[in-house]
């Protein structure tokens, strides 16, 4: 049975079909990157919302980068932190578990997406609730956990202002940190008259597409979920090992609703989410705002140490994560993607994710974070993971700015290389290990490299003797030329005029 | 301390690019570092900096290009290629390439080489210590820092301090200058369609500066954005830094 068909009418909006989750039963099944891309360059409306918004982020971004004085050495303690958790991760987790269970905390620990989902649809279940408020998280996302819910008859209800529109609008977050980024206001207005009504609280009359107008709308559409839940669920952007704390950083106030309102507190956590001690949480509160909403502080900063008597949610469960995080820790190089905070800070910088925006990736996680951690959690054989590590002119902006320093160029280069190395040693031949072959023969020695510039000489002056500039031309040409000129090589090589005007050696 | 220029042996990188599709760079580069005084050489066991196998992923073949790097440039102490790109490649790959392939000799000899490996920008500025080479181009410009010459070899304000100090020559600031335009090298032809998109929006900012000539550091980048601007008759012409440096009063320009 695949998540997708429920036996029961369904209680929440249902998402497009396929998968952009990891460890899902049904296999990825989305066409490759170049196809998807090519789709969504032809969508006018994403293009301009997606380039206004990255545009204004990154400018901020760089604002307020700009007022820390000392951002290098933080972004340094950050990498170094995350590093050591990656070296240690085994003890950091046992830590954790010994310091949540002694708060009170009841600790689970999932192999992957349908342990997890199993585990947290038990959870619910016995709460013997059929309906669940959440917390924007990627992680849920990613083991695609509403899909898994609603199959058992649960409705999740998104929370954050961006999640809900795409909820509402029988979409797919584009972003990992402003999932709406693909809509603009008078969308979201048309959204919310055409679904609101079926889910909850319909919007007012003659709403308008004004902003404050619209998060009223929300706020009463939220309010009467959140004050019926009996369960809250949320992802986490830290957990503190020594004194056992969970910790989510927001900018609305519906996390702070999630995590109070409700009896009962599920938190899915990656396991790479640790960081040792209370003290690292300094370095990370430097680097998040400012790297993701381009803020020297977020709204909202929100952390539980267990469960305390007359305050917050009286059960409290933390569901740990593997799903493919230790495939990628095997890694020595791959591992330095397991630093990733999910600033988004990459993607707002990416001027392809600009171009093309989330969806084109088929994948949670898009932009140049991306297309290195999907393809390692989710291995390299559907069409779409192998080609997403191509997804980059590797111009490398996104390491710049990444507050981890996660070196993305170098790790796309490694995943391109593993890629390759595939294909090399696949049964079935692949054209592209056949090209490299000759052209790696011609740049082996100088003297073959002086025969191929003679044979390009020796066109040149035949068939091709008055062409400067190609236009279009076939295949395999027409990749470059459909869309700009080539320009002929000349008659003479520069190594031909050096050895011609400077007697030859040397 | 800047070195004098003066007998200076420099041994000359063209690139493989520059070497077959663009001459008139490298030969930019002899004219201006012998007018400033320097003994140039062409090592001819070069071929390539081994970027387009490495960046696709095909490290051996990238290596067996190191490996003719390393043969030609190990003898120098000045080692100097008109690419960002390239030089940049050899300075952040080529060891990583060597030592994944267990070959530490390559990779001591090759971390030698990088050491003594400069991008012309930078060694006209750091080496020689000179911003103002005596050109002479009496052109409107524009400069795209192409993304590896900025990001990777890192040549930072070298290339405008040079083009600020042409004589005749007015540099106009290209607008979203540091995004990149598309090449990519074997992205241009893996996802063409965005390539494309990227490369229109690089040439209408370039357009839109009204400068005669878009500049850079990097012939491949040149390739592209010039391709776009050829092929819509923009009249706009691409130049690689070198030959502006190069020219002088009484070229033909
Ligand atoms: S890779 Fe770096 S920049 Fe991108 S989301 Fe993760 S932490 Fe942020």
């Amino acid at each position: 049975m695949t998540i997708n068909q429920t036996s029961h009418a369904r209680r929440t909006p249902a998402p497009p079909p396929g998968t952009f989750g990891v460890g899902q039963p049904e296999p990825v099944a989305s066409p490759a990157f170049r196809k998807n891309a090519q789709k969504q360059l032809q969508n006018g409306r994403m293009r301009k919302n997606l380039s206004h918004a990255t545009t204004t982020i990154r400018n901020k971004r760089l604002l307020r980068v700009a007022e820390v004085p000392n951002w290098e050495d933080v972004r340094s303690a950050g990498a170094a932190i995350k590093d050591r958790v990656a070296r240690h991760l085994d003890q950091y987790l046992a830590q954790a578990e010994e310091n949540l269970t002694k708060n009170g905390a009841v600790v689970h620990w999932a192999r992957d997406a349908q342990e997890a989902n199993q585990i947290i649809t038990s959870l619910v279940k016995a709460k013997g609730v059929d309906e669940v408020v959440k917390i924007k998280s990627m992680v849920t996302q990613e083991i695609e956990m509403n899909e898994a819910l609603e199959a058992a008859g649960i409705a999740a209800w998104e929370t954050d202002l961006a999640e809900l529109i795409v909820q509402l609008g029988h979409d797919r977050p584009s972003h990992v940190l402003v999932p709406a980024i693909h809509r603009n206001r008078e969308e979201v207005r048309e959204i919310f008259k055409k679904e609101m009504g079926t889910y909850g609280t319909p919007p007012p009359q003659g709403m308008t597409n004004d902003p404050p107008v619209l998060a009223g709308a929300a706020r009463v559409h939220l309010r009467e979920k959140f004050l019926r839940a009996k369960v809250g669920i949320s992802g986490s952007n830290m957990v503190i090992c020594d004194t056992g704390t969970v910790c989510i950083v927001e900018s609305e106030g519906n996390g702070r609703m999630c995590l109070t309102l409700p009896e009962t507190l599920i938190s899915v956590v990656g396991i790479e989410k640790i960081i040792p001690t209370f003290d690292d949480l300094e370095v990370f509160m430097k680097l998040l705002p400012r790297s993701s909403t381009a803020e020297r502080m977020n709204p909202y900063t929100s952390m539980w140490t267990g469960v305390t008597e007359g305050d917050g949610p009286k059960e409290v469960h933390v569901v740990f994560v593997d799903n493919g995080r230790t495939n990628a820790l095997a890694d020595p190089e791959g591992r330095q993607a397991l630093r990733c905070i999910r600033c988004s800070a990459c993607m707002n910088i990416c001027p392809i994710f600009e171009r093309v925006g989330g969806h084109a990736y088929g994948s949670v996680y898009p932009g140049p974070i991306g297309i290195i951690l999907t393809p390692m959690l989710r291995g390299i054989d559907s069409d779409i993971d192998k080609s997403l590590p191509y997804a980059s002119t590797l111009c490398c902006a996104c390491a710049d700015v990444c507050p981890v320093k996660i070196p993305i160029p170098d790790i796309i280069v490694h995943m391109r290389n593993k890629i390759a190395e595939k294909k090399k040693h696949d049964r079935r031949p692949h054209l592209e290990p056949l090209v490299f072959i000759p052209v790696d023969w011609v740049f082996k020695e100088s003297k073959h490299w002086e025969l191929a510039q003679k044979a390009v000489s020796i066109a040149k002056k035949s068939v091709l003797k008055n062409v400067e500039y190609f236009g279009p031309l076939p295949w395999p040409a027409s990749p470059w030329t459909r869309a700009r000129d080539l320009p002929m090589p000349p008659q003479e090589s520069f190594r031909e005029w050096w050895k011609k005007n400077r007697g030859g050696a040397r | 301390m800047p070195v004098s220029a003066k007998g200076l042996r420099v041994a000359l990188f063209a690139t493989c690019v520059n070497d077959l599709m663009f001459p008139s760079t490298p030969k930019a580069v002899v004219r201006l570092l012998e007018r400033l005084g320097c003994v140039v050489e062409f090592p001819m066991e070069q071929t390539c900096c081994g970027q387009m196998f490495t960046n696709t992923g095909y490290f051996e073949a990238g290596l067996d290009s190191v490996r003719t790097y390393v043969k030609a440039f190990e003898p120098y102490e000045y080692i100097v290629g008109p690419s960002g790109s390239c030089v940049g490649a050899i300075r952040h790959q080529s060891v990583m390439l060597a030592e994944k392939a267990g070959d530490y000799v390559l990779a001591g000899k090759a971390a030698k080489c990088v050491e003594h490996s400069y991008d012309l920008s930078e060694f006209l500025v750091d080496v020689l210590g000179l911003t103002d080479v005596g050109a002479f181009f009496p052109h409107k410009v524009t400069y795209h820092p192409t993304c590896h010459s900025a990001r990777i070899a890192k040549v930072g304000d070298r290339p405008y301090q040079l083009l600020k100090a042409v004589k005749g020559l007015e540099l106009v600031e290209l607008p979203d200058a540091n995004t990149c335009c598309g090449f990519g090298g074997t992205f241009s032809i893996k996802n063409p369609e965005v390539s494309a998109a990227m490369a229109a929006d690089k040439a209408r900012n370039v357009l839109s500066t009204g400068a005669e000539y878009v500049v850079t550091g990097d012939n491949a980048c040149l390739m592209n954005i010039g391709g776009v601007l050829h092929r819509n008759n923009t009249g706009v012409k691409t130049i690689h830094i070198a030959e502006i440096l190069a020219a002088q009063e009484g070229d033909a320009a």
